[in-house]
């Protein structure tokens, strides 16, 4: 189904993202460390933890908007490198949603789903509309497809991100806290679509707190905590079974209210 | 505690305007201190601009051709339109400057075309104005093929050579300054390094030393034989001083986007230059449009400059009217009347940027 033109030997039972031994550090500080993770194809995984334990920080390391000092990453069959051609490779394989949106604001929706299709994917413009409004549709905001991105509100907003990461066809979906820059009562469109979404078979890794979220659609759970994995296992086990002090704690902290 | 049982429906705006009178007692006499204020405020003003209208339009001299025309009482404009042709075309040999006027003519023309966008093809046009029009402005001002005769550039003078320069320096230093700009935040040490101190070096050193470096100075390290011409010195040297000022406007806008605007670029694949031409350059600019119009107005004004090097730009060609001795004591009329040309100009330029601000105002 996607156009998947890597020279890379990508097949059913190669995982998605494999991970090896990462460390990184940010000047003295130790960020990330020793992270093992094997994310299987049309798993749906998510990564929560406390503030500053390098959640973040880890998913960026998947499409190289983070670099690291050691370890292995392999997207897709493609292991990162410093050549850009490799990580423009990757790229195209990995959407990313952002908290803050990142939409291009001198841009309509429809051309901020369209720019990479046609720049990268060399698409032509029909085909590539045909496309956005095809992804616009499902987010179900295809009414707004000629709006500018200041003129929608944040939940709208984050959906017409997710479209435009879907428009390149990417292999797996990464979601950075989507929902923690909205209002309550836009959380759960922006949720329901990222539901539907895992239901159609999408590889998903989702840092987010969003519990609910987790305990529906997640085959397994990964705490963080200090730049380490702490617990990794399913929602069932992890919400109602934790093992390590540290992941008691925070459950405690943010289910007890 | 109410409860509403039926719910409102949307009503239109009051309406707010008011007409002339009432705009007149909400603005200037609303109260007895704003009205003493305003009162006093236009009897200075009328007080300094009717001697001015009086001298300049009322009690001028319009009509003419010699000396003879201006009766003395207010502004004298038999001397402008005198010397109309040489303050055009400056020292341009008579018989050529058809040629000048095609060129003005086409070059007004490409600035309409690009400058209102109700009219199509802009791509094209664009890439006419920047690559085939210099060629056709080139061949037809110097002259030397196709029969035509050659017209050195120490003939040029008056507008024509103001809007050479301006053109040339305003076509040059905004992509030479974006480039700057992008080197100098390059991840590259040695592109960064020398984007810096070209910039520091430009921006420290006044435009008068320039144009003194580039006529005195650059013949003693070029090779005599190598005859470099002295509009083309100034010309250089005009382009990389502005765009050395250019590149730090263009700076604080590539500042001011947000980083999550190029990873969010990156993350969908696009290289460098598509992050930088299609994402990043379109917001930075945009946002900087203030300060490039303040650039490309300094650098309008500064053409005059010039002058310290023996070329005669519009202000020179006026003040060599001067010195005519058929026309002694007309100094008034000829600064008024280069300034406010040079007024019209900058003043189009402002309003033009105002404009197209507006324009490309997306709600953000
Ligand atoms: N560019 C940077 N330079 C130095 N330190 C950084 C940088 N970016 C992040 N850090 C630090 O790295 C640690 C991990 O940051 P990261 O953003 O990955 O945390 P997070 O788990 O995503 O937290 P949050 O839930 O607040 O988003 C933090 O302590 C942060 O201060
Ligand atoms: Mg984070």
């Amino acid at each position: 189904m996607t156009a998947n033109n890597s020279a890379s030997a990508s097949s059913a039972d190669t995982p998605m993202i494999e991970v090896e031994g990462l460390n990184k550090w940010y000047g003295d500080f130790h960020v990330l460390r020793d992270i093992d993770l094997t994310v299987a194809r049309g798993e749906r995984i998510v990564v929560c933890g406390p503030s500053g334990s390098g959640k973040s920080t880890l998913i960026r390391c998947f499409n190289h908007l983070e670099s690291h000092q050691q370890g292995r990453i392999t997207v897709d069959g493609v292991t990162m490198t410093q050549d850009i051609k490799r990580i423009e490779q990757i790229r195209r394989n990995v959407g990313m949603v952002f908290q803050h949106f990142n939409l291009f604001p001198h841009l309509s929706v429809l051309d901020n789903c369209c720019i990479s299709q046609t720049w990268v994917q060399k698409k032509p413009r029909a085909e590539a509309e045909k496309t956005a409004r095809e992804f616009l549709e499902r987010v179900q905001i295809a009414d707004q497809a000629h709006k500018y991105p200041g003129q929608l509100s944040g939940g709208q907003q984050q959906r017409v991100a997710i479209a435009r990461a879907l428009c390149m066809r990417p292999e797996v979906m990464l979601f950075d806290e989507p929902t923690s820059a909205l209002d309550p009562e836009m959380i759960k469109e922006v949720l329901d679509v990222m539901v539907e979404l895992a239901q159609d078979g999408m590889t998903m890794l989702c840092v987010t707190h969003e519990m609910g979220f987790a305990k529906t659609v997640a085959d397994r759970v990964i705490f963080m905590d200090q730049g380490q994995v702490i617990e990794q296992a399913p929602p069932q086990t992890f919400f109602n079974h934790p093992e390590s002090e540290r992941t008691k704690l925070f459950l405690s902290q943010i289910l007890g209210h | 505690m109410t409860t509403r049982t039926e719910m409102i429906e949307a009503r239109r705006p009051p309406d707010m305007r008011r007409g002339a009178v009432g705009w007149l007692r909400a603005n200037l006499f609303n109260g007895p201190l704003n009205s003493v204020v305003s009162v006093i405020t236009m009897v200075l003003l009328a007080m300094m601009l009717w001697p001015m209208a009086k001298w300049a339009l009322i009690d001028a001299d319009w009509l003419g051709s010699t000396r003879e025309a201006c009766t003395g009482e207010g502004a004298c404009w038999v001397f402008i339109s005198a010397r109309f042709e040489t303050i055009i075309y400056g020292f341009y040999p008579d018989p050529e400057r058809w040629r000048v006027d095609i060129v003005l003519a086409m070059l007004t023309l490409l600035v309409a075309w690009l400058a209102i966008p109700r009219l199509p093809a802009k791509r094209w046009v664009g890439a006419f104005a920047l690559v085939g029009f210099p060629i056709v402005a080139y061949v037809l001002l110097i002259g030397g093929h196709f029969g035509l005769e050659v017209v050195p550039t120490r003939e040029w003078g008056g507008l024509m050579l103001t809007l050479t320069v301006a053109t040339v320096g305003i076509v040059g230093s905004l992509p030479i300054g974006v480039v700057l700009a992008l080197g100098r935040r390059s991840q590259m040490p040695l592109v960064r390094s020398l984007c810096v101190v070209f910039i520091e070096f430009w921006r420290g050193v006044p435009l008068i030393t320039v144009l003194f470096m580039a006529s005195v100075m650059l013949p003693l390290f070029v090779p005599t034989e190598v005859e470099f011409d002295k509009l083309l010195r100034a010309l250089i040297g005009i382009m990389f001083f502005w765009s050395a000022y250019m590149a730090e406007v263009v700076r604080g806008g590539l500042q001011a986007i947000p980083s999550g605007q190029e990873e969010a670029a990156k993350a969908l694949g696009l290289g460098y230059w598509r992050r930088m031409g299609l994402i990043v350059l379109p917001q930075a600019l945009k946002l900087v449009i203030p300060g490039i119009v303040n650039t490309f107005i300094a650098l309008f004004k500064d053409t005059s400059l010039v002058l310290i090097i023996g070329l005669f730009d519009l202000l020179a060609i006026i003040r060599a009217g001067l010195t005519d001795s058929n026309w002694l004591g007309f100094a008034t009329e000829g600064y008024v009347f280069a300034a406010l040309m040079f007024w019209v100009f900058c003043f189009s330029m402002s309003r033009y940027s105002q404009y197209i601000e507006r324009r490309l105002h997306t709600g953000h």
